[in-house]
């Protein structure tokens, strides 16, 4: 309990204020294509160099918080996602907008995102220690496992056929492989020099998305102007919250979900969404609505991804170890104050973490009534003429390409991966299973790599990967959820089989 | 900010070609390139040892870090040797031995004869690293073992041909035995995570990392794999002291750089003001709360360093 003592630090004047300008700022830079929230962090460090430790702290938390729910606006209006957390928030999000209901597909986002949040803050306050151990107990095996986990999904993610999902998640695992490989230093597939460092996944995800949007919207821009006018139906908040009541199933799914993923060190946050989304849609009984603009798909993807926030924190605060790139900013942040994360910080700096966590609990709650307040402003977005917004949105993903690594290269690899997309969009492939891949592969293959050379020197390959309770559990998941595509699958080809021949 | 003015004066580099009056240097900010991802220890170095560019006694205008990050450093040192303005304006960190490591071993563009330093701010030693709660007190209890488990001891670090590869290279030749070395994606953090995890026996790893996690009660550091014992680490004996015969090869030295065919009046001034600029008291105030040892050494000093490096690691390296 000892948290509550140091509440009314947030509220000191300088403290506070910070926490509005990152919330808002966050929110902003969050919203805009191609900022990711570790950018956003990165770009925040040299402002808090001339700040105290604490007051650094709740401007690079209010940042982190508030970018990850900001993406889903870019996400939903233009099915751009900010970063990986935000893929999933496309699926339904932007069909809901598409259907003018953007301003209702907003609300129960930023609403979904303030309860995982704060739940996920919680964790952090109270299970710390118990958290650390669980964040430990995932080695190299384990997160091989994980990431296969993941490849289980790709097929039935967002794709009208499985075998399309499955073609497209192989692509992105072959686009993962480009690049220096980062244990053994081999090179593979750089025919150019932009191709060195591998595809980033930033650039990549707006080449994929944005780019056959931007194409797309050019196309029909020209044919028909202004004709295809959104008519933007306005939602009042009340109504958002009384149907995120109702839809308790998708909200814990993903709150439960984005909770444990989170954790774990190094891939947590990239897929926390998309797992979620996906084990939301195979316990829901409307699953044949997901894809069609249902509000249980934005909801626990949303939910999910910023639950992950509190939860991804409790490596670095226990144990020194940065789970994520974020979290190595912040840190950065930490150190430049000569605080040391683990018992240093809770024994000498208690003020320092305490009041930094509570910020965090505060920002989730300041996040959703700015986002609310914007929604409706926001949902507007769907006005602007298709050719104008073609033109915003290209020049955005220029820009976001660009400021990841200050680097050309990654603007000629979003634009070829873009127009790859725009071509694959057009036989029925889809973005979401190709990105998955490109991130997983790197996960699956490193962790196989790491995990047979240390089953090598000790016990072997076969008791390293097959055995231990985690081990297992995570085996039996894996086949768990093939055997459920496979069963649905026959389901469903037998419903169509009897609709024909009836 | 610093992006966009870092931005704004790469624009003005392109307009203005290659005009730069060295008498004037520098009259518009500076960009400094750091090859690895922003908070990991380089950035955050160099991040505080430019802080106070701006000042009057300094050079008098800001240096705005760029971060370029990708295959341990490749992809930022082949930009720099391949793309950048040798005008004085484009700096970058250099880390040893990675660089120097990546050339001998091949598929990149740059060597040490591709870059001019220009000062040295940092020296990270490598230490070997096992969980607290492991059983081995000392380097000699981890090569007793490794003797008798020959390639038995796991033993994690930051990928290959980077200082900890090197430790690990320079340990097993001077103990005479073979162990197994476990490089890990993501840097000396995730190294770190597999020893307090318990999933590999002990690890290299920087001992900026290793003394916080010490410090948090995580980890046992064993030795120092430098010549001499360190500030932070007073009671942690080096190799030699525990009877392997290990130099200083794998400390990771941290400093500036400019491209080859810099002009001379540029690379002249700025080797007499950044050792100057480095050795300010508020960053050195800053570096010892962070944990990072400092070790200032000139343009000559680090002329030498590369060049006994190169030697050193091409021998260390042949045959791999």
């Amino acid at each position: 309990m000892e948290f509550i003592y140091y509440f009314g630090d947030v509220f000191a004047p300088v403290s506070f204020l910070l926490l509005l300008v990152g919330t808002i700022g966050g929110l902003i830079l969050g919203a805009t294509p191609g900022l990711s929230p570790t950018m956003a962090v990165a770009l925040l460090i040299p402002f808090t160099f001339h700040l105290e430790a604490v007051q650094g702290l709740i401007l690079l938390g209010a940042a982190y918080t508030s970018t990850v729910a900001g993406g889903a606006v870019s996400a939903i209006l233009l099915k751009i996602p900010g970063a990986p957390a935000n893929i999933a928030t496309t699926l339904d999000g932007h069909t809901m907008a598409k259907k003018g209901e953007g301003a209702r597909a907003l609300q129960l986002s930023f609403l979904a995102s303030a309860v995982g949040g704060v739940f996920g803050v919680l964790l952090l306050i109270f299970l710390t220690p118990l958290l650390a151990q669980w964040a430990l107990a995932f080695g190299p095996s384990h997160l091989f496992w994980l990431a296969i986990l993941g490849v289980t999904i790709i097929g039935s993610l967002d794709s009208a056929s499985v075998v399309k999902g499955l073609l497209s998640g192989c692509i992105g695992l072959w686009l993962a492989t480009i690049g220096f490989d980062d244990i053994m230093g081999a090179q593979r597939f750089i025919f150019h020099s932009s191709l060195g460092g591998g595809i980033n996944i930033i650039a990549a995800l707006i080449g994929l998305f944005a780019i056959p949007q931007v194409l797309t919207m050019f196309a029909k821009g020209r044919r028909n102007d202004n004709i295809e006018v959104i008519e933007v139906k306005k939602h009042a908040i009340m109504d958002a919250v009384r149907e995120l009541l109702s839809r308790k199933r998708a909200m814990a799914i993903g709150t439960a979900v984005g909770s444990i993923i989170g954790l774990i060190p190094g891939v947590g946050g990239q897929i926390a969404g998309l797992v979620a989304y996906d084990q939301t849609k195979k316990f829901s009984p409307e699953r044949e609505k997901f894809g069609t603009g249902h509000s249980e798909g934005v909801i626990a993807a949303e939910s999910a991804n910023n639950a992950m926030v509190g939860p991804s924190l409790v490596p670095l605060l226990t144990l020194s170890i940065p789970g994520s790139p974020t979290a190595a900013v912040l840190l950065g942040g930490l150190l430049i104050h000569g605080i040391f994360p683990g018992t240093d910080l809770f024994d000498n700096h208690p003020d320092v973490a305490w009041t930094f966590i509570n910020s965090m609990l505060i920002g989730q709650i300041l996040m959703c009534i700015f986002g609310l307040y914007v929604a409706g402003l926001a949902a507007k977005v769907a006005q602007v003429p298709q050719s104008v917004m073609a033109a915003v949105v290209l020049g955005l993903s220029v820009f976001g390409a660009y400021s990841v690594q200050s680097s050309m290269g990654d603007v000629y690899v979003m634009a070829s991966l873009g127009v790859m997309m725009f071509f694959l969009e057009r036989f029925g492939f889809s973005a979401a299973p190709l990105v998955l891949g490109l991130i997983l592969g790197p996960i699956a293959e490193a962790n196989f790599i790491q995990g047979s050379m240390i089953a090598n020197a000790t016990d072997g390959m076969g008791t390293y990967f097959l055995s231990g309770a985690l081990n297992i559990v995570l085996i039996a998941i894996v086949i768990a959820s093939i055997a459920y595509s496979v069963v649905m699958e026959l389901k469903q080809n037998k419903a169509q089989n009897e609709e024909a021949s009836a | 900010m610093k992006k966009l003015l870092a931005g704004a004066a790469m624009a003005l580099m392109a307009l203005g070609g290659n005009a730069a009056q060295a008498q004037d240097y520098p009259d518009r900010p500076i960009m400094m390139m750091v090859s690895y991802g922003a908070g990991g220890a380089t950035d955050f170095q160099a991040r505080i040892v430019t802080m106070t560019a701006g000042n009057e006694d300094a050079l008098g205008m800001p240096i705005a870090i760029i971060n370029k990050p990708g295959a341990g450093g490749r992809v930022g040192w082949n930009w720099f040797a391949t793309q950048a303005e040798s005008d004085g304006y484009t700096l970058a960190a250099y880390n040893i031995p990675h660089f120097i490591a990546q050339s001998i071993k091949g598929g990149v563009e740059y060597s040490a004869d591709t870059f001019e330093p220009i000062a040295n701010w940092g020296a990270d030693p490598a230490v070997f690293v096992v969980a607290a709660d492991s059983e081995m007190t000392s380097m000699e209890d981890a090569v007793a073992y490794a003797k008798e488990n020959p390639g038995k001891l796991t033993f994690s670090g930051a990928g290959l041909f980077v200082g900890h590869h090197i430790a690990a290279l320079q340990l097993e030749k001077a103990a005479g035995v073979k162990m197994a070395y476990i490089p890990t994606k993501g840097g000396g953090a995730a190294a770190m995570k597999a020893v307090i995890a318990g999933e590999v026996m002990a690890g290299v790893n920087n001992l900026s990392d290793a003394f916080r996690a010490q410090e948090a009660g995580n980890v046992k550091i064993l030795g120092v794999f430098d010549l001499e014992r360190n500030e932070f680490l007073p009671d942690v004996p080096t190799m030699k002291e525990q009877g392997l015969d290990i130099d200083n090869a794998s400390v990771n030295f941290r400093g500036v750089m400019v491209p080859k065919g810099t002009p001379q009046e540029v690379i002249d001034k700025l080797s007499a003001t950044v050792p100057e600029m480095f050795a300010n008291e508020r960053v050195a105030k800053k570096m010892k709360a962070g944990g990072s040892p400092m070790h200032i050494m000139t343009r000559e000093e680090v002329q030498e360093m590369w060049a006994a490096r190169q030697a050193t690691l091409e021998e260390l390296l042949a045959g791999l």
